[in-house]
């Protein structure tokens, strides 16, 4: 698809959206059997999975702490999720995108409840249509959360970016590649930041208001995420009374 | 953050005077460290720079070359940053592939050029499609003191405002100047027991939770930002780092970037 003339029109973006919508999402959590905990998201076209395991052994030894557990972050993106086919395997970007996810979220996870062991997030990108890393990061704490590891609280993420000179929640694939800035954001329900980056260009005012209509966005989804959740585990609460 | 060991003794000591508002080298919370700027260092180089930030020493070399363009844009030029921490510049980096730490710097490096505008891409084009130029920024730090962020930052634009197209070389008319529209400045605050401070040395970054860096262009507007480390941080918190780095990038870029 080539620049489109406007991507947004009298309030109205061109996938029907008003500025402050967040894309359709679905959440499905414990959908694999292996792995300790689990969560499917999907965010608009974004298709990605999240698998927890441990804690249990560091393999290399050497990589682990003796006060607390390491966590490890691995964002793979598979080579049919995008539109020209990716090379398989780590590139320099899936590394950043790695770190700072992790980053995102090892505030809220009690490591010094286990040294010595690691804790081993993978997400896998299925399919990517802009905020692959904000649908990461939502469906890796959920999945965490599904692992029985005790955390603080949830971390939800979005992005805000600006389009035609108008600032809008949680970007879309070509809103991404012809608006003017993108920031992904993720946050805890207490409002404490733990992801921000931003790239393109924003005034000192639009970043301001960028940054509350991420956290309205983060809000809506930390909403969900915890029905998610709930909906799974206290189905199986409800069905152990009836045995 | 760095793999820096640190004394619990030294951390402590850090504590304490930032408890008391100071700092280990005594300066203010946001003051930065003297900064030096050589350019034109390295004569093979299209553009070059040295920058010295307190102990922090980075040079940076600019190199052209014509090139294919990417597909999906035939008409621009290209920018590939590129940054290794060598283990000349510290006893804990270690030889081999860029890890995450170095692969992060050079991709936020490269965002303030690219995000910016700084470049004009569209003016690096040869012939659409077949042949542009490619400028490799290549970051390489001599001596960590802490804040390599802010030194390659400095050192990438201050090797662009030197550099020259040799298009003498490769047969296509005359050198001429590289197309820069602006100066992007980034700027790295720290985070430290809940106060903020700018362009920590080695120790205060190796103690510190979480680091932003925010780089800002030549209207005050913001270009690129990164948050790096574990520690979360408030919106009070980001907000006063985004006013102070905005001032003190134009500060720096009036003082040592002038066109």
């Amino acid at each position: 698809m080539s620049k489109p003339e406007k991507l947004i029109a009298d309030g109205v973006r061109l996938d029907g959206r008003k500025p402050d919508e967040l894309r359709p999402i679905k959440i499905k959590v414990g959908v694999l059997n292996r792995a300790d905990g689990s969560c499917y998201f999907e965010f608009g076209g974004n298709k990605v999975i999240a698998a927890v395991y441990g804690p249990r052994e560091v393999h290399p030894r050497h990589m682990q702490k003796s006060t607390s557990a390491v966590v490890r972050y691995r964002y793979n993106m598979a080579s049919f999720s995008v539109e020209e086919r990716k090379r398989p395997g780590p590139d320099r970007r899936s590394i950043e995108v790695s770190k700072v996810s992790r980053e995102a979220l090892e505030p809220v996870i009690f490591q010094e409840y286990f040294p010595r062991s690691a804790i081993d997030i993978f997400v896998e990108i299925l399919q990517a249509d802009a905020g692959t890393r904000t649908a990461g990061i939502n469906a890796a704490s959920i999945a965490l959360a599904d692992a029985g590891i005790p955390m603080k609280s949830l971390v939800s993420s979005c992005a805000v970016g600006k389009i035609d000179d108008t600032l809008v929640l949680d970007l879309n694939k070509d809103e991404d590649n012809y608006g003017q800035a993108d920031m992904p954001i993720a946050m805890t329900p207490e409002g404490n930041i733990t992801l921000l980056q931003m790239d393109g260009h924003l005034s000192r005012d639009e970043f301001r208001e960028a940054l509350e209509m991420a956290k309205k966005g983060c809000t809506a989804i930390y909403e969900m995420q915890k029905s998610a959740l709930m909906e799974k585990y206290s189905s199986q609460i409800e069905g152990d009374n009836n045995e | 953050m760095s793999n820096e060991v640190i004394s619990e003794l030294r951390k402590d000591y850090i504590y304490n005077l930032m408890i008391k508002g100071e700092r280990e080298d005594g300066r203010a919370f946001n003051q930065y460290r003297e900064i030096t700027i050589d350019t034109n260092v390295i004569d093979k180089a299209e553009g070059s720079a040295r920058v010295k930030l307190g102990d922090t020493h980075v040079v940076v070399g600019v190199k052209i070359q014509p090139g294919t363009p990417f597909p999906d844009t035939p008409d621009q030029g290209v920018i590939i940053t590129n940054l290794e921490l060598i283990p000349l510049a510290s006893p804990v980096f270690e030889a081999g592939p860029p890890r995450e730490d170095a692969i992060e710097l050079a991709r936020v490096t490269d965002r303030g050029v690219r995000e910016s505008g700084a470049l004009d891409l569209s003016k690096l084009c040869i012939t659409p499609g077949e042949k542009v130029w490619m400028v490799f920024i290549d970051v390489h730090v001599l001596d960590d003191g802490g804040n390599i962020m802010d030194a390659s930052a400095l050192g990438a634009i201050a090797a662009l405002m030197t550099a020259k197209l040799p298009a003498s070389r490769f047969g296509l008319g005359d050198d001429s100047v590289v197309p820069l529209r602006d100066v992007p400045v980034s700027v790295t605050a720290v985070e430290i027991g809940g106060s903020i401070m700018l362009d920590p040395s080695m120790d205060e970054e190796s103690i510190a939770g979480t680091k932003l860096t925010v780089t800002s262009n030549q209207a005050g507007e913001l270009s690129a930002m990164q948050k790096s480390g574990v520690h979360p941080l408030t919106t009070e918190q980001i907000n006063y780092i985004v006013d102070i780095a905005i001032e003190k990038a134009k500060e720096i870029r009036e003082k040592f970037l002038v066109i």
